[in-house]
């Protein structure tokens, strides 16, 4: 069988996994939700590397290879910082007067 | 063992530990733990791919590793909790520009040789998406950092022009598909695309960002799935689709919270087209003092704030605070209700909100504190608008009508702190104000809260 059709099958699956996970995120969470979800989509952060490290020949190659492996990582860094400093702020009251 | 075996091994666990992210994300309790988790799997896919026998070579990838996580480190210490939309905007952006050139990158060595069908169409789609990610996030960022300005930008023939530049791509595209050896084309879809996300963006107003921010969300998503299949990557998949169901999910949230379809939003050019509600009220709205507010307060049990973005805009988080203490210390209970729209992305008025140390266990959703609302003492409008506008129940001429708004005015007495009575956003007049029951307290929503919380401080 086409191994193709082994990624459409993860795809499929994947998004009813997302329905169902995002969801279940209340509304208090939803700007670190996006931010979060914002730091993931840097995964092409994987693909980046091995397009910067594949030994590049060309001016091209080389600036496409460095500038996906920096936009992506900016992407993965800046989000999962932000997110964990937004998370930081959410507290629950100790004490009624505290 | 088989490199490739687990290479694919770890991306399992990392598409896992992902999962757990977002669950984790459902509780404030676990969420920190759940980010934790989420970076970890990032980190364990990236090693695990160094190890690649693909990568010969790793001084380019420290160089763009180096620059990517200085900036992404300055950024995100620096941006205050108001500018998170402006720095989400900017994160899709690049992360949207980076897959396009991973997807670049893929094309450039392989464009000769005969791309199958899938390939050609995944990237085909790629460049478009990031392509109009790209552009359109940075209009975004502009508009919600007030570098460009918030108003829908119009001109003529505009709907013509991307009428007809939607028309070029679809027909490039297919040209590309049968013949994807032409670089040519791959290279005017592109330039194309980042001009499309440029016009798509700059007619929608600064209040429709939430989203527009959304939907941006979704395409990085999406972009980073395509990608998976341009390149065979399985874990792009995986990863794609659930922040591509994020952004949907979160986009349809928003425009019903403003009962308004998606394209109406992207492509209703919103404000371009306001009706004159010619209706003039000549009731009277009754001002009221500090000091009889501060009395109101002082004998109030239970008080419902609702927070507008206008709150943020005069930096008056950390005073309602002080505010909130006082009441609970005079035996009042507090909630905060909140409008799904009342930031400038999906819930950034909650994290405004905690930034100033309010428990968030007393931020409530508006369809929770809704049914309480008739036992409520005191309502406290500051900085809200049009999320309190009972217009939008029952008058059918209101271009508000059918939005879910929060029922203040069946609170027993409402204060609202505004500057004038000038119509809010979407330029409608707020009946709310000439209510019996509804008092207004003139002046800058901070200096109001300062005055109410030295009254409380002198009895």
């Amino acid at each position: 069988m086409d191994p193709l059709i082994y990624l459409f099958f993860i795809l499929a699956l994947s998004i009813f996994l997302g329905f169902a996970l995002i969801t279940k995120v209340p509304p208090l969470l939803h700007t670190p939700l996006m931010s979060e979800a914002n730091a993931i989509s840097g995964i092409t952060l994987i693909g980046a590397v091995i397009a910067a490290g594949s030994g590049a020949h060309s001016a091209l190659t080389i600036f496409l290879g460095v500038s996906s492996v920096a936009l992506t990582t900016f992407n993965i860094v800046g989000g999962y910082l932000v997110t964990e400093r937004m998370l930081k702020m959410f507290k629950k009251k100790t004490s009624p007067n505290g | 063992m088989d490199r490739a075996f687990f290479l694919n091994f770890v991306y399992i666990i990392s598409a896992i530990l992902f999962a757990f992210g977002l669950k984790f994300l459902g509780s404030p309790v676990s969420a920190r733990k759940g980010n934790s988790l989420s970076s970890l799997g990032m980190l364990l896919a990236v090693l695990a791919t160094l190890t690649s026998k693909d990568i010969i070579s790793f001084q380019w990838i420290v160089v763009g590793m180096f620059i990517g996580a200085g900036a992404g480190i300055f950024v995100a210490l620096r941006a205050a909790m108001t500018q998170i939309p402006e720095m989400v905007a900017l994160l899709h952006g690049c992360g949207g520009l980076g897959s396009v050139f991973v997807d670049w990158s893929a094309y450039h060595n392989t464009y000769s040789m005969n791309l199958s069908l899938v390939t050609s169409v995944a990237l085909y789609l790629s460049i478009l998406i990031g392509g109009v990610t790209f552009t359109g996030s940075l209009v975004a960022w502009g508009k919600l950092s007030e570098r460009i300005p918030g108003k829908p930008l119009l001109f003529t023939g505009q709907r013509w022009i991307n009428i007809s530049i939607v028309l070029a791509i679809f027909i490039l595209g297919i040209l590309f598909i049968l013949n994807p050896q032409h670089y040519a084309f791959f290279l005017i879809i592109f330039g194309l695309s980042l001009l499309l996300g440029i016009l798509l963006v700059i007619p929608i107003g600064g209040a429709d960002m939430p989203v527009v921010i959304s939907v941006l969300n979704s395409y990085s998503g999406l972009v980073a799935c395509t990608t998976g299949f341009v390149i065979n990557n399985i874990l792009l998949i995986v990863v794609g689709s659930l922040v591509g169901a994020n952004g949907i999910i979160l986009s349809i949230i928003m425009c019903k919270a403003m009962n308004r379809s998606l394209t109406n939003v992207l492509f209703g050019g919103f404000g371009a087209v306001k009706k004159s509600s010619a209706q003039t009220t000549q009731k009277e709205a009754k001002p009221i003092s500090v000091e009889d507010a501060a009395l109101i307060l002082e004998s109030a049990k239970s008080v419902v704030i609702v927070p507008g973005y206008g709150l943020a805009v005069a930096q008056a988080q950390h005073v309602v605070n002080e505010l909130c203490k006082q009441l609970e210390n005079n035996g009042c209970d507090v909630k905060f209700a909140i409008h799904p729209v009342a930031g400038r992305m999906p819930g950034h008025m909650n994290v405004l909100l905690a930034e100033a140390s309010i428990s968030y266990d007393q931020l409530y959703e508006m369809d929770a504190v809704n049914p309480l609302m008739e036992t409520v003492d005191v309502g406290i409008v500051i900085g809200a608008n049009d999320v309190v506008n009972p217009a939008a129940r029952h008058d059918k001429s209101s271009p508000i009508f059918g939005m879910p708004i929060i029922n203040i005015d069946q609170a027993k007495t409402v204060l609202v702190l505004k500057r004038s009575l000038k119509p809010g956003f979407a330029g409608v007049e707020n009946e709310l104000f000439y209510y019996d029951n509804v008092r207004m307290l003139f002046g800058d929503a901070k200096e109001s809260l300062q005055g109410l919380v030295s009254e409380f401080k002198t009895k």
